[in-house]
C-alpha cells in the first residue's frame, strides 16, 4: 500500500480469498482456483487460498479489506454510516473451467 | 546537497493510529535509508516512499497549472447544490481544519473516514459515554489488557512493544510477566499466540457475548444454553470476569470486528457499558484502536469546529449530524451528492459498488500523495506532499493526545493545507461574485 495501490503486492494481497484448510479439501479446491462468492445480488470471482493451519474455522472465509471485498459488501448502512463488511453470509462455489473440445 | 546527509532524531510515523514519535530517520537527498525504531509497517511507509513523479495539478485528466485547477475546484464546489467533502484522516490538523471552513463556506456534508471505521464507535461514545485513558495511563499501569476484534501484531505491531504489553511501567514493573493479555476475535490471527487467553467467539456474536459478561460482572447467573452458538463456555467467561474484577487496571481495546459488524455501535456500546460497570469494582478503561495516522485528530477537528465527530451537514448554515443521513456513503449510494472533494482517501476503491458508481457520476476533486482509483477518476487532482515525511503539523495519536511532525526532508509538491487554503480563497472569491449578482 506505501508503495501503490496499483502494486502486484497490493493487488495480490486483496485480490483473494483465505479458506481454511479443511474446506478447501472438502469442496476439491487447490490453491490458486477461482471461486465464484456471491452476497445477495452481488457476486465476484476471485482466486482461493488454504489459510494458515487453525487460523479460520470451517465455514469462515477472510479477505484484506479492498476493492474486490468492497464490490461484496452492500451499500445500507442501518443508519451509521458503515455498510456491514464483516461477518456477512455469503455462498461460495467454485468456477469451473469451461472445456474447450 | 542532493545527497546531503542528515539524521532526523523523534520523527514520527503517520502510519498507523499509534503514531510512535520515536523513530530516528537516516535521510540521503530525498530518500530516507534507515528508519530505526520503526515497525515493519513503518519501515516500508518511510522507506518505500518516493518523491514521486508527474505533474501536481490534473483537470480531467490532462496537466494544468495549480492556479487553473484551483479555479475548477472552487467553481465545482460552488456550483453544487449538495456537496460533499470526505476523508481526511491522513493529513494534518491544520488542512483538516481548512476543509472544515470550507465546508462551511459551501454548506456541504462533511464526513471523514471515521464514518467506515469507527463512526459507529463515535454513536457509542454519545450514547455511553467515553471511559477513557492515555497510552502512557496503560503502559504504566495496565495488569489486564483485553483486546476484542482487533489484530495489532499485523495493524499496531509496536501498540505491544511501545504502549500495552511489553513495556516496564511505573506500576508494572516486570512488563509482560506482571500483564495477563487477552485476545477475543472469530480468527485465530497472529495476536493469537501472544495473548495468555484466546477467545475464538462465533462470527456476529460479540454483543451476546459482552452482554453476559456485563450480567456476570453484576452477578447475575447465567446458564451454558444461554451461551449456544457464541463459541464461548461459561467456564471461560467466568475465569474472565474474575480476572477483569481482579485486576488493578484494566483496559479493553476494541478493533473494527466490532465496528464493522452487524450490530456495529451496539456493539461497541455494550464493550463501553461493561468497562462502565467495572468501574464499580476495579480501574477499567475501553479504548478504539484507530487506524490511519490522523483519524482521531479528524475526529477531533471536526469536533471542535462543529461540535459533531463526523457525518456532519452545514446545508442550513448551522451545523446537523446524523450518521446514516449525512454519511458519505448514504449520501453517494442515494445518489444525492452532485459534487465532491475526496482529500487523502480512495473512496472509489474502497466503498460499496453503489457509492462508486454514483462518485464516478458526479464531479469531484481529489488530494492525494500518490495515484489512486479515486485520483484517475477526478474531475480536479492534486498531487500533494506526504504529511510526516515532508510536511510538518499536528497529528493526534489513537488516544487523542496530539503529536507534532518532524518532517525528513522537502517535497516538490505543496502541503494539503496549502492547496486549501488557495481553494478556500477562491471559493470565497466566487461566493462574492455571485452574491454581487443576485444584489
Amino acid at each position: 500500500m506505501n508503495e501503490s495501490k496499483f502494486s502486484k503486492e497490493y493487488l495480490e494481497e486483496t485480490g483473494v480469498v483465505q479458506i481454511c484448510p479443511e474446506d478447501m479439501i472438502r469442496l476439491g479446491l487447490v490453491a490458486g482456483d477461482l471461486v465464484c462468492i456471491r452476497a445477495e445480488q452481488r457476486s465476484i470471482e476471485i482466486p482461493c487460498v488454504a489459510a494458515k493451519e487453525k487460523e479460520l474455522p470451517s465455514g469462515l472465509l477472510f479477505m484484506a479489506y479492498g476493492d474486490w471485498s468492497s464490490r461484496l459488501m452492500g451499500s445500507d448502512t442501518h443508519g451509521t454510516g458503515m455498510p456491514n463488511s464483516k461477518g456477512t453470509d455469503v455462498y461460495l462455489s467454485k468456477v469451473c473451467p469451461i472445456k474447450k473440445d | 546537497m542532493q545527497n546531503e546527509l542528515k539524521v532526523v532524531s523523534n520523527a514520527t510515523c503517520t502510519f498507523c493510529g499509534c503514531v510512535c514519535d520515536d523513530i530516528e530517520l537516516t535521510v540521503e537527498g530525498s530518500h530516507i535509508t534507515k528508519a530505526k525504531n520503526a515497525c515493519v509497517l513503518g519501515k516500508a511507509w518511510f522507506l518505500n516512499h518516493e518523491a514521486g513523479e508527474g505533474p501536481i495539478a490534473r483537470i480531467r485528466g490532462k496537466e494544468a497549472t495549480v492556479e487553473e485547477a484551483v479555479e475548477e475546484a472552487a467553481r465545482i464546489l460552488v456550483d453544487a447544490k449538495f456537496p460533499i467533502i470526505y476523508g481526511l484522516s491522513d493529513t494534518t490538523c491544520e488542512a483538516q481544519r481548512v476543509t472544515v471552513a470550507i465546508a462551511d463556506w459551501i454548506g456541504a456534508s462533511i464526513d471523514t473516514t471515521t464514518s467506515v471505521c469507527h463512526g459507529p464507535s463515535g454513536m457509542a461514545f454519545q450514547g455511553v459515554g467515553e471511559i477513557t485513558c492515555s497510552l502512557g495511563e496503560v503502559r504504566n499501569r495496565a495488569d489486564l489488557v483485553i483486546f476484542w476484534g482487533s489484530n495489532p501484531a499485523e495493524s499496531h505491531p509496536r501498540h505491544w512493544g511501545r504502549y500495552s504489553t511489553m513495556p516496564k511501567g511505573l506500576f508494572v514493573p516486570n512488563g509482560r510477566k506482571d500483564r495477563t493479555v487477552v485476545l477475543v476475535d472469530v480468527r485465530r490471527t497472529k495476536s493469537a499466540p501472544a495473548a495468555d487467553i484466546f477467545l475464538q467467539i462465533k462470527p456476529r456474536k460479540d454483543f451476546e457475548v459482552l452482554w453476559m459478561l456485563r450480567a456476570l460482572v453484576k452477578g447475575l447467573t447465567i446458564n451454558e444454553a444461554d451461551l449456544v452458538d457464541t463459541g464461548v463456555t461459561l467456564e471461560q467467561l467466568q475465569n474472565l470476569v474474575e480476572k477483569m474484577k481482579a485486576c488493578k487496571f484494566g483496559v479493553l481495546f476494541f478493533g473494527m470486528g466490532l465496528s464493522m459488524t452487524r450490530g456495529k455501535h451496539l456493539n461497541v456500546e455494550a464493550a463501553l457499558a461493561l468497562a462502565r460497570d467495572l468501574n464499580a469494582f476495579t480501574r477499567f478503561y475501553a479504548n478504539p484502536m484507530r487506524g490511519h495516522g490522523n483519524v482521531t485528530g479528524a475526529d477531533n477537528v471536526v469536533s471542535w469546529q462543529t461540535g459533531y465527530p463526523f457525518g456532519v451537514n452545514l446545508g442550513r448554515g448551522y451545523p446537523r449530524f446524523n450518521p446514516g443521513e449525512f454519511t458519505t456513503t448514504d449520501t453517494l449510494a442515494r445518489k444525492e451528492a452532485d459534487a465532491a472533494m475526496i482529500i487523502a482517501s480512495d473512496p472509489m476503491g474502497n466503498f460499496s459498488q453503489a457509492a462508486r458508481e454514483h462518485l464516478g457520476s458526479i464531479p469531484y476533486i481529489a488530494l492525494d500523495t500518490k495515484e489512486t482509483s479515486t485520483t484517475r477518476a477526478a474531475a480536479v487532482s492534486f498531487t500533494t506532499a506526504t504529511y510526516g515525511i515532508n510536511v510538518p503539523g499536528t497529528v493526534y495519536r489513537m488516544d487523542d493526545v496530539p503529536i507534532p511532525l518532524r518532517p525528513a526532508f522537502e517535497s516538490p509538491y505543496p502541503s494539503d493545507e496549502k492547496i486549501l487554503r488557495a481553494l478556500e480563497k477562491k471559493v470565497l472569491h466566487l461566493l462574492q461574485a455571485k452574491l454581487q449578482v443576485s444584489n
